[in-house]
C-alpha cells in the first residue's frame, strides 16, 4: 500500500474513531443527540460551525468558480461576514428561547412561537428537501476527491460507501458531539492543505501571489471584476446573492440547530465575533483557482481545478493528504446534515404531524433509524442519479432563506401572526420554485431566492398587520 | 431600545454598507493594492475588519446595557 492510500484510509478511520470515543460515556437522549447537551464552549462551537461552513464546496466549488467565473466567486467571501454580523443579534435571543423551552430544532421553534404543529411540519419538510441534495453533493464530492487523490486506486463508490458507513457509526454513537470532535481534525487538516496549496502554487508557478494576479489581469482583463467570465452575474446579482445567502445562512436547519448547542447566550455571541476569521482562507482557495486558470486552462469540469493543479504540482503523499482532508471535509457536514434531517423527520414530521403523544425515547429511536434512511437515500441518489438533483441543490439556499422572516420577526416583533408566516413562507417557496423551474433565475438581474424572500417578507408583515386578531398567541418570552 | 444595542446595530451596518451596497463603486481592478486587484482588496479588508467591528459592538453593549441582562450568565 502506498503512502497516499495509507494517509487517506488512516485519516478516515482514525477521525471516525475519535468521533465514536467523543460520545462513548454519553447517555444518548434527544438533548445530547441533537444539541450536544447544550454544553459547547466558544472554541468547540467555533470548530463545529466552521466544520459546517467549510464543506467540499469550499475545496471544489469555490476554486472552480474562481477558475471558470472569476470575480462572482467573491460572494463566497462576503456572505459569511454578513451572516456572522446578523447572528450576533439573532442567535443569542434564539438560544435563550431554545434553552427556556427545551427546543432542539428549527421546526420546534416555529411550533413554539406560532403555536402551530402544521407549520412545524411544513418547515421540517422544506428543510429536509433542501438538506438531501446538499448531503448528496458532499458524498459525490468525497468520492471524486478520494478517487483523484489516490490516483484512481480507490474507486469513487468504494470511497463513498466506506466513509458513509463510518460516518453513520460515529453519528449513531455520539450524536452532535461526535461530529464536533471529528470537525477538530477536519478543520486542522483542511487549513493546512489550503494554506500550503494556496500560498504554494502562485509562488511555484509565478514567483508570488501579486505576480500571479498581475499575469491574470493582463491575460484575462475582465476576470477580476464583476461579472467576470459570466454573462449574468453582474454586480446586482452579486449584491442580491450576498444578501440572500447572508440572511439564509443560519436558516439552514443544521446551522440553526447548532446554535442551541452553545452553553450560554454569551458563548454564541462571542462565537459570532470570531467566525469571520474563518472566511479568510477562502481567499487562498480563490488563488488556487486563478493559478489553475493560467497554468491548466480549458478543463472540461472546472470543479476539478483544485485537485488537478495539486496533482500536477505536488508529490503523491501530499496529494494523499489533500485527499484525506477532502474526505473528512465531506464527512463532517454529512454527519451534521444527516443528524438534523433525521431529527426533523422523527421529531417534527412523525411526532408533530402524526403522533403528538410519542415520548422522547420513541423519537430518539426513530431519529437513529432515520439516520440510516436518509443516508441510504442520499447514497442511492449519488450512485444512481448523480445529475437529477442539480436543480434541487440550486433550490437549497433559496429555500432555507425563506425561513428568515418567520424566525427573525418571531424574535423581535410581537405582532407577527401564524397566518402571516404561513402565507409568507408558502408564497416565498412558491416564487422560488416557479422562477427556477421556468428558468428565470436571475430575475431582472436579481437572485431568485432574493425575490422570493422579498415577497415572503412583505406578505408576512402585511398579513400579520391585517389579521391581528390572533394576538393571543403564546408570547416568545 | 437600549443604548448599547443601538450602538451595536449602527456598527453592524458597516459590513452591509461596505460589502454589499458599496460594491458598484469598487468594481475595478486598479489601483492594485498589495498585489491584489482593488475589488478583492476592498472585500478582504472589510471581511477582516468585521470581527473587530463586532468585538467593539460587544464591548459597547456590555458597557451601556444594564448588567441585569442575562447575557453574562454562564461566563
Amino acid at each position: 500500500m502506498n503512502a497516499a492510500l495509507l494517509i487517506i484510509f488512516g485519516t478516515i478511520i482514525l477521525s471516525s474513531l475519535l468521533g465514536v470515543i467523543a460520545g462513548r460515556r454519553l447517555p444518548m437522549n434527544l438533548e445530547n443527540w441533537a444539541v450536544g447537551g447544550r454544553r459547547f464552549g466558544v472554541l468547540l462551537i467555533w470548530l463545529l460551525m466552521a466544520g459546517e461552513v467549510y464543506t467540499t464546496f469550499t475545496f471544489l466549488g469555490a476554486s472552480g468558480w474562481a477558475y471558470s467565473k472569476g470575480a462572482p466567486a467573491f460572494y463566497i467571501l462576503v456572505y459569511g461576514a454578513l451572516a456572522y454580523t446578523l447572528s450576533f443579534f439573532i442567535l443569542p435571543p434564539l438560544w435563550k428561547v431554545g434553552k427556556k423551552h427545551g427546543l432542539h430544532t428549527q421546526p420546534d421553534y416555529f411550533i413554539h412561537r406560532y403555536g402551530s404543529r402544521g407549520l412545524g411540519v411544513l418547515v421540517a419538510l422544506v428543510g429536509v428537501v433542501c438538506i438531501v441534495p446538499y448531503l448528496e453533493l458532499q458524498l459525490a464530492g468525497l468520492g471524486f476527491i478520494v478517487n483523484v487523490a489516490s490516483r484512481g486506486a480507490i474507486s469513487a463508490p468504494l470511497a463513498i460507501i466506506l466513509s458513509f458507513v463510518l460516518t453513520c457509526v460515529f453519528v449513531l454513537t455520539s450524536g452532535l458531539k461526535g461530529a464536533a470532535w471529528v470537525a477538530v481534525v477536519k478543520d486542522i487538516m483542511m487549513l493546512a492543505a489550503v494554506g500550503v496549496v494556496g500560498f504554494g502554487v502562485p509562488v511555484i508557478y509565478f514567483g508570488g501571489v501579486g505576480k500571479m494576479l498581475r499575469a491574470l489581469s493582463l491575460q484575462f482583463p475582465g476576470h477580476l471584476v464583476f461579472p467576470g467570465a459570466t454573462a449574468h452575474m453582474d454586480v446586482l446579482w452579486v449584491m442580491s446573492t450576498c444578501l440572500m445567502t447572508g440572511l439564509g445562512f443560519y436558516m439552514w436547519p443544521h446551522m440553526f440547530g447548532s446554535a442551541f448547542s452553545a452553553k450560554s447566550a454569551s458563548t454564541i455571541k462571542r462565537n459570532a465575533i470570531i467566525m469571520p476569521f474563518y472566511q479568510l482562507p477562502t481567499l487562498l482557495v480563490f488563488l488556487v483557482g486563478f493559478t489553475a486558470l493560467l497554468t491548466i486552462p480549458g478543463l472540461a469540469n472546472p470543479d476539478t481545478a483544485f485537485l488537478s493543479l495539486v496533482d500536477k504540482t505536488y508529490p503523491s503523499w501530499f496529494v494523499g493528504f489533500v485527499g484525506a482532508a477532502g474526505a473528512v471535509t465531506a464527512m463532517v457536514p454529512s454527519a451534521i446534515l444527516v443528524l438534523f434531517a433525521a431529527t426533523l423527520l422523527a421529531k417534527n414530521v412523525y411526532k408533530a404531524g402524526f403522533a403528538p403523544r410519542a415520548d422522547d425515547r420513541v423519537v430518539m429511536r426513530l431519529s437513529r433509524a432515520m439516520v440510516l434512511v436518509v443516508m441510504v437515500a442520499a447514497l442511492l441518489l449519488t450512485l444512481f442519479f448523480p445529475d437529477e438533483l442539480v436543480r434541487l441543490l440550486i433550490f437549497g439556499y433559496d429555500g432555507v432563506s425563506q425561513f428568515f422572516p418567520g424566525v427573525v420577526l418571531g424574535l423581535f416583533w410581537k405582532r407577527v401572526t401564524r397566518t402571516g408566516v404561513w402565507v409568507g413562507l408558502s408564497a416565498g417557496v412558491a416564487v422560488v420554485v416557479a422562477l427556477i423551474a421556468t428558468r428565470h433565475d436571475p430575475f431582472f438581474g436579481l437572485n431568485a431566492g432574493f425575490v422570493g424572500l422579498a415577497v415572503n417578507a412583505i406578505l408576512t408583515i402585511a398579513v400579520s398587520l391585517l389579521k391581528n386578531r390572533e394576538s393571543a398567541l403564546p408570547d416568545r418570552s | 431600545m437600549r443604548k448599547g444595542t443601538k450602538l451595536a446595530l449602527y456598527l453592524a451596518a458597516i459590513p452591509f454598507l461596505t460589502l454589499v451596497f458599496a460594491l458598484p463603486l469598487v468594481n475595478r481592478v486598479r489601483p492594485m493594492v498589495l498585489g491584489l486587484p482593488f475589488l478583492l482588496f476592498w472585500i478582504l479588508v472589510w471581511v477582516a475588519l468585521t470581527p473587530f467591528i463586532l468585538a467593539l459592538a460587544y464591548r459597547l453593549e456590555k458597557k451601556y446595557n444594564p448588567p441585569d441582562d442575562d447575557e453574562e450568565k454562564g461566563r
